[in-house]
């Protein structure tokens, strides 16, 4: 099959990635090896933090959500990888047992000048919960591949 | 960590150093982001990276990680010496995130973080807003990532 390019993205489209159950397991030993900070790790000490009981690490969710996408479509696609993160935010605590889903909406493609074989895309990712409550929004560019490289503007 | 009222803009934190290999390089990206240049090394080779290199969520962790271990250890320090320490966190978000150069195999990366902005929280009249720009530097001394961050700080005399 072949894979998506850059042309293939048009601004406005929406996708739906997921579900993915996240437990309580996933949430504790994500935070015990990358950040752990009580609220992330022991109901106790999280209930006493503005966190308000135990929830992942937004990092968590930025990793659940790259995994998503890359299952989703970067895999799929001649990703070139991304140059940053514009924008990520944290909106409410991702709780154990949660479904997640990812809904990714292009919000702009362009070429790149300096490189002509290549463009960028700029999505806007939405993490959702089971009741369609928007967890975390997180807004980056993919670099990906032209399929016709170079072609006039 | 130290309350709201002790930090000042401009303050520094050293978190310390983090080396890629070849093995956490692959053993994150498989979980995370199983991008071929990130678990491939030939097919790295093939890419315009031209070698493995780590996932950028890598980059981001593993300062994460040394941040969190840097702010515990500042809070032993200041319990041993009898003082109170403040809660930190949760973090709003991040913003600015960028990768300026690949990651790579052998790549030794030293973190830190600037203070660029102290506010007062209007929703947490208990906390305030302490915004950072953190920074890795690989070992020819090239910036390889660098985000802007905000996180609550508790202040002084909020605890009831």
């Amino acid at each position: 099959m072949p894979k998506l390019h850059w042309e293939d993205f048009k601004p406005g489209a929406v996708a739906i990635y997921g579900p993915r159950l996240v437990t309580r397991e996933e949430i504790v030993a994500f935070a015990a090896e990358f950040d752990p900070q009580p609220m992330h790790l022991d109901e106790a000490a999280a209930s006493a933090t503005l966190l308000g009981g135990l929830g992942a690490s937004g990092w968590q969710i930025c990793c659940l959500l790259m995994r998503m996408i890359a299952d989703g479509f970067v895999l799929d696609s001649t990703s070139m990888g991304a140059p940053g993160i514009d924008e990520v935010r944290w909106l409410k605590p991702l709780r154990p047992g949660t479904q997640i889903r990812v809904r990714a909406t292009v919000l702009d493609t362009r070429a790149s000048n300096s490189r002509p074989a290549m463009g960028f895309v700029k999505f806007q990712y939405e993490v959702l919960d089971d009741q369609d409550a928007v967890l975390t929004t997180m807004v980056s560019s993919t670099m990906l591949v032209r399929r016709e490289a170079g072609a006039a503007q | 960590m130290k309350f709201f009222e002790d930090i000042r803009v401009g303050d520094v934190f050293e978190y310390g150093r983090y080396t890629f290999t070849a093995d956490n390089i692959k053993t994150f990206a498989v979980r995370f982001d199983p991008q071929p240049f990130h678990v491939d090394e030939a097919a790295a080779e093939r890419s315009h990276f031209g070698a493995l290199c780590a996932s950028g969520w890598h980059t981001a962790l593993a300062w994460m990680r040394l941040m969190v271990d840097y702010r515990r250890r500042m809070g032993e320090a200041m319990l041993a010496r009898g003082e109170p320490i403040a809660g930190i966190g949760p973090a709003l978000g991040f913003r600015e995130l960028k990768w300026l150069k690949p990651v790579y195999v052998g790549d030794t990366v030293e973190y830190k973080s600037e203070v660029i902005e102290m506010r007062l929280s209007n929703s947490r009249p208990h906390a305030g807003l302490m915004t950072f720009r953190s920074t890795g530097v690989n070992q020819n001394g090239e910036p390889v990532i660098s985000l802007v961050s905000t996180t609550f700080v508790e202040r002084r005399g909020a605890k009831p």
